[in-house]
């Protein structure tokens, strides 16, 4: 699936709901149907700073795409890493760099989750963007 | 100017129409404002006595030999007289306007504790402590050689009074602790305790912060050395807080920061200080905000303690059972002398995700640490979801609560 055609599913699922009580229950139904990150990764290594709930983020390289993989112990949290980890997992390093992000503004989750928040959303996009940095001449960081 | 006019009993509805953001929405739902801990919300007459300051009164204080300068002096000098009576000190000037509880805090470690704390010398706080009665004892002792000790808590949150006892020696210089801790609403036996700590020749220092809006403070009765609060927890402004401290404990202390109103005489060579209050109190102070504190002590000398202290009984005794009817609720602070404040946690649930969707709800709690880390520590948990009251909070709005958090726990369940 291209970025275009990634940016334009989350988009349309998220049209449907009607109220944010509603885009947070997906949001934590995201969180729970994503599998729990191995506990030899839930260390401070893998720790983004900023958030009120603990979340843990780790990335890899396979066949030249970056493949992402994380944890949170609050719901919502782990929700929205799990949907950032949709929207990067796969891409190559240039190509998360040069995303744009628009679709956090379309789904109207900017202005819930500004950077004042304490829901590391604005940590999480820099750390995955890091990460690509980092795995544009490795394997694994 | 004191109230002539005592109100008995608490008329609620009333009450509310005097705090204009109560009617206001949050998400499109009617506003629950539950996190009086972290600040008050503010009555029309502190809002107005402020406009009122700057469209009529403004001027800087102490300086000027015109009338407006004079009028805000007054003004300004009559708060001092209006905190001095509602925490019963003695003398106005030992009264000392600070930013906050946070600045008085560290104005007597900076002061009080760069002059009397040696190497060797322990400053004993509890372990329920906000870090701001935490973090300027570490840096003053950590400069000095000197340590900080640690009075634990028992499982229901009180203080272990044994091991008070225990840890307070010769060596200990300082004994700094919460009235009323803003995580637990815990209300500490600090009478008890102030004497217990002077019996071993310690000074005591009181953080007053939760205090002062919800049980009548006597500085003068405690008997206690220091005693610091904020304005904006007790209905008044941001900005102002207040440091009480015996005079002759000030008076032997040096100066905190250095500057203009501070000073006797300056020259190059030399300089002598003010007396109190004065010392204490350099630049130009935040007049508009002291005023606002004096407009705040005018509207709660209003009611009579009792009826406060009874009301916000009834909202506690009320939420908590409400509370302990949910499944896998824990709440921590279960000891029976409470202020209306409720420290909780569900199962496993994150407080982040409940504090989150309750906001959806209209419904402002707080989550996380609230600045006292050791203490989830000491219960081993990342944080709790806190409910804090005030007197114009209403059993309705429990209820409104208690719905939301049974339907936020059943999306995160």
């Amino acid at each position: 699936m291209t970025l275009k055609e990634r940016e334009e599913e989350i988009i349309e699922e998220f049209s449907i709901f009607s109220d944010w009580m509603e885009k947070y229950e997906y949001l934590i139904d995201l969180g729970k149907e994503t599998g729990p990150l191995d506990p030899k990764y839930k260390t401070d290594k893998y720790l983004i700073r900023g958030c009120q709930s603990q979340v843990w983020l780790r990335a890899w390289k396979e066949d030249g795409k970056v493949r992402f993989e994380g944890d949170s112990d609050a719901f919502i949290t782990k929700g929205i890493a799990a949907l950032l980890i949709r929207f990067f997992d796969g891409l190559s390093p240039e190509e998360i760099l040069n995303a744009d992000l628009d679709f956090i503004n379309k789904i109207g989750l900017k202005d819930h989750l500004s950077p004042t928040r304490a829901n590391g959303l604005v940590s999480m996009i820099k750390q995955m963007k890091l990460y690509a940095i980092g795995l544009q001449h490795k394997t694994e960081i | 100017m004191i109230a002539k006019e005592k109100i008995t009993g608490l008329d609620v509805a009333k009450i509310r129409e005097d705090f204009p953001i109560l009617a206001t929405k949050a998400n499109g739902k009617p506003l629950v404002y539950f996190d009086n801990g972290a600040t008050s919300q503010k009555p029309k007459a502190v809002i107005e006595t402020i406009n009122n300051y700057y469209d009529r009164e403004n001027a800087n204080v102490h300086r000027g030999v015109y009338f407006l300068s004079q009028l805000a002096t007054d003004l300004y000098d009559d708060s001092r007289k209006k905190v001095a009576e509602f925490i019963n000190a003695n003398e106005n000037e030992t009264v000392l306007f600070t930013s906050g509880t946070t600045e008085s805090i560290n104005l007597v470690a900076q002061t009080w504790g760069r002059k009397y704390l040696n190497a060797g010398d322990e400053v004993l706080i509890s372990g329920m402590e906000h870090h701001s009665n935490i973090v300027p004892w570490q840096m003053i002792c950590e400069e000095k050689g000197a340590e900080v000790k640690v009075i634990p808590l028992n499982d229901d949150g009180s203080l272990n009074m044994e091991v008070f006892e225990e840890r307070l020696n010769k060596n200990t210089k300082m004994v700094a602790v919460a009235h009323i801790s803003n995580t637990l609403g815990v209300i500490n036996p600090i009478k008890k305790m102030i004497e217990m700590a002077h019996k071993a020749g310690a000074k005591m220092l009181i953080d007053g912060a939760q205090a002062v809006p919800h049980i009548p403070v006597d500085v003068t009765d405690l008997d206690c050395d220091f005693y610091a609060f904020s304005g904006h927890k007790m209905f008044a402004p941001t900005g102002v807080g207040v440091l009480y401290g015996k005079r002759e404990i000030l008076e032997s202390m040096p100066p905190y920061k250095g500057g203009g109103d501070m000073i006797d005489k300056v020259t190059f060579e030399k300089t002598t200080y003010a007396p109190l209050p004065f010392k204490f109190e350099a630049g130009t102070p935040n007049i508009a905000g002291v005023i606002g504190l004096g407009a705040a002590i005018d509207y709660l000398n209003k009611f009579e303690w009792k009826d406060v202290v009874e009301y916000e009984e009834g909202l506690l005794r009320y939420a908590t059972a409400e509370l302990n009817k949910i499944e896998g609720l824990r709440i921590y602070g279960t000891v029976g002398n409470k202020a209306p404040v409720i420290s909780f946690l569900v199962d496993t649930i994150h407080p982040y995700d409940i504090g989150t969707l309750l906001d959806q709800l209209g419904i402002a709690v707080r989550t996380g640490h609230h600045c006292t880390q050791p203490l989830m520590d000491r219960y081993c948990i990342p944080g709790t979801v806190r409910v804090s009251m005030a007197f114009y909070n209403t059993k309705e709005e429990i209820d409104v609560f208690i719905n939301g958090l049974n339907r936020v726990l059943k999306m995160l369940r």
